[in-house]
């Protein structure tokens, strides 16, 4: 039987919190350097994370929605996706695109405020969508080009539990039912809507429960157990290239799970949730889980690992190092990109600031 | 050449079977554009004629139709989405705005939004309330949208042609109140009135009248009232973004007087854009304070009241004796 087809209350778990298999579950048929590099990859997002707020509390980057405790619903998640489909973020799954191919110097460099790091070059992956919800029809759009076209590519959409609260939430996941699109709609249910607890973002037992409305499947998964996460993305995205008879494309899941640090680094997220809760989710990490389920399974050593910290570090590092070496966006990129052709009135606006920036230093022009 | 003398819904329709025709890509979709051909038959028999691949009915979901049709443009296609009356449109604004409008900014030219979104609008019909607004100023104040706004048959589907073909997304504003008013010569073969350029409607040298869409007729109305007395010039602007200002320039440097002609409300209107850029660009020019003839800083009124609200000839002809007597 299909992980998909379950009750929608019945979370999909694969590891417990200590990395021990539980029982009656199938870990997925990955290969030792599979489960490697989904290992990497999270401890890479994980330091990535931590040097990103650090960043921007040295004044070198600007506000950065941090997102360490999603790493195993990210990367597993993201490892579901062939090169042809599409990957259509919020603004928080850095790690998700680098898996997809995004380089950790365009995230650094978008949240550094140059929108040249949204530069995606042959890439499928949408840039970051900040209104709540609203990148979740375009990936049902997608999919209906992508039958439109005959092409058999899937896309996969993050959004958070406060986005099942928006219309757009609704419309996409309507239309992607009537029209049986391609599409896996993947929430990340963290827990908070920046301050709003799950529980006053919708008065459902779960999120999954709601694909029931749409007519496809929903599917809760503990957003911590990327072994979970990976075969619910893995089936979902199977089902929605090549459904059986009678199976309908689209899927809802529900990974479950917990953002450790702030909404942004503008938030304080004291004010509004207590230690004890963020220390009860910190002990479901799911990064000491994969790596207790990996040493256990004679795939990591104590070697190993500190080959991977060291490499990760220097990654992390490079990245930074490259995101900072670029110049800053000259002004006129502003203009650029704006219409396919430049209108006049546009071309008129930036020789005035050209003209500007040549009467004036730029040290006196930005001043305020 | 063979032509046929159509009204401007029916050249809307003609302007979408032509791109149909033309490009696999050009898919149109809403709410009862299907089987029904539209609630003002815009698309009618495009259902039975290119199949439900091409032509469908979507559920009544306006911020899901746009954010669709965001998706499938990023992809290559050439979505052409109906809003079925403007006053509908702004649970999709956020999609227009946000999304349809950046989405080359933000991807830095790498996805781009080749969509045109049609609505009517306007008022003059008798339609319940939230059917007749005029709301234009909304989308040109948006970067990365263009807009469009016709006034005859034969432009709508030269504009249509050319807004469904162009790379960027396309805010295509149909005036309702002409849909039937009138016909005219539209011809067979599929064409393009290039975007950005306004149409010198009638040549005239005391003063200039800008405006665009159902407001045409009775400015020329107005003119043609005053023949004798005032030669008017009339400009129909016809795209309002990018606003083609050369020819508003030239012609208001020829008559040194403006008079602007909208039916939208007048705080915050394209009017108020007009004169601002007369100001700086031609104050040497002119010879009168820029005059603006609008539909009034109102809810649009319950059709009752619709008359009051919207400029007619008569008021058309006040502000341009005001404008020249000054």
């Amino acid at each position: 039987m299909s992980v998909l087809e379950r009750d929608p209350h019945e979370r999909v778990r694969v590891l417990d919190e200590d990395g021990q298999v539980v029982d009656g579950a199938t870990v997925p048929d990955l290969s030792e350097e599979e489960f490697v590099e989904m290992y990497r990859s999270m401890r890479l997002a994980r330091h990535f994370d931590q040097r990103a707020v650090s960043l921007q509390r040295q004044g070198r980057m600007g506000t950065y929605p941090p997102l360490s405790g999603q790493e195993g619903a990210q990367v597993a998640s993201a490892m579901a996706l062939g090169d042809e489909d599409w990957l259509v973020p919020s603004y928080r799954e850095h790690g998700a695109a680098y898996v997809h191919g995004l380089t950790l110097e365009g995230t650094l460099r978008y949240w550094m405020g140059d929108e040249r790091g949204n530069e995606l070059r042959d890439l499928r992956i949408f840039p970051v969508a900040v209104p709540i919800a609203s990148q979740i029809p375009h990936a049902t759009g997608l999919g209906m080009a992508a039958q439109h076209r005959g092409e058999d590519d899937v896309s996969i959409c993050y959004f958070g539990d406060g986005a099942t609260s928006e219309g757009d939430f609704h419309e996409g996941l309507n239309f992607a039912g009537v029209y049986d699109t391609p599409t896996v709609f993947f929430c990340n249910n963290n827990q908070w809507a920046i301050s709003v607890p799950r529980e006053k973002q919708t008065r459902s037992e779960t999120i999954a429960q709601k694909a029931v409305a749409y007519g496809m499947e929903g599917v809760q998964v503990d957003g911590m157990d990327p072994l979970a996460v990976y075969q619910v993305a893995t089936e979902a995205v199977e089902k929605a290239r090549n459904p059986e008879e009678g199976q309908l494309r689209p899927t809802l899941v529900e990974a479950v799970q917990y953002r450790f640090g702030a909404h942004t680094t503008a938030d304080d997220p004291s004010v509004y949730r207590e230690d004890e809760e963020v220390e009860e989710w910190k002990a479901k990490d799911p990064i000491p889980r994969l790596e207790r389920f990996l040493r256990d399974r004679g795939v990591l050593d104590d070697e190993r690992v500190a080959a991977i910290t060291e490499s990760v570090e220097d990654e992390v590092a490079s990245a930074i190092e490259t995101a900072e070496g670029f110049e800053r966006p000259g002004p006129d990129t502003m203009f650029e990109h704006v219409y396919a052709e430049m209108p006049k009135r546009l071309e008129e606006q930036r020789a005035y600031l050209r003209r500007l920036r040549e009467e004036h230093d730029d040290d006196e022009l930005l001043e305020h | 050449m063979s032509s046929q003398n159509l009204t401007l819904v029916q050249a809307v329709r003609d302007g979408l079977k032509g791109e149909l025709e033309r490009d696999d890509d050009v898919v149109v979709f809403g709410e009862d554009v299907g089987k029904n051909g539209g609630v003002f038959r815009a698309t009618q028999g495009l259902y039975d004629e290119f199949g439900e691949d091409r032509v469908f009915d979507t559920p009544l979901a306006e911020s899901g139709i746009v954010g669709t049709a965001v998706g499938m443009a990023a992809y290559g296609m050439k979505p052409v989405p109906e809003i079925q009356f403007s006053g509908f449109a702004y649970p999709a604004f956020d999609q227009i705005v946000s999304h349809a409008a950046r989405l080359r900014t933000r991807s830095r030219g790498r996805f781009t939004v080749p969509m045109t979104l049609r609505m009517p609008y306007g008022g003059g019909i008798r339609a319940p309330e939230h059917h007749s607004e005029s709301k234009e100023a909304f989308y040109t104040h948006e970067a990365g949208l263009k807009v469009v706004v016709p006034s005859t048959p034969r432009d709508t589907k030269g504009l249509l042609a050319a807004s469904i073909r162009d790379p960027d997304p396309v805010v295509f504003m149909e005036p309702k109140l002409i849909y039937r008013a009138f016909r005219e010569e539209v011809p067979d073969e599929t064409y393009t009135v290039e975007l950005g350029e306004a149409a010198v409607r009638r040549e005239g040298t005391d003063v200039s009248v800008f405006t665009w869409g159902a407001m045409t007729r009775p400015t020329l109305e107005a003119a043609e009232n005053l023949d004798g007395e005032v030669d008017v010039e009339v400009v129909d602007l016809r795209t309002l973004s990018p606003m083609d200002w050369d020819t508003i320039t030239e012609s208001f440097e020829k008559t040194g007087r403006a008079v602007v002609v909208h039916e939208a409300p007048k705080t915050g209107g394209l009017g108020a854009e007009i004169a601002a850029t007369i100001q700086e660009e031609a104050l040497l020019y002119q010879e009168a304070p820029v005059k603006r003839v609008t539909g009034f800083d109102t809810p649009f009124p319950l059709y009752a009241l619709e008359d009051y609200y919207m400029p007619e000839a008569a008021r058309i002809e006040d502000g341009i004796r005001e404008t020249v007597e000054f």
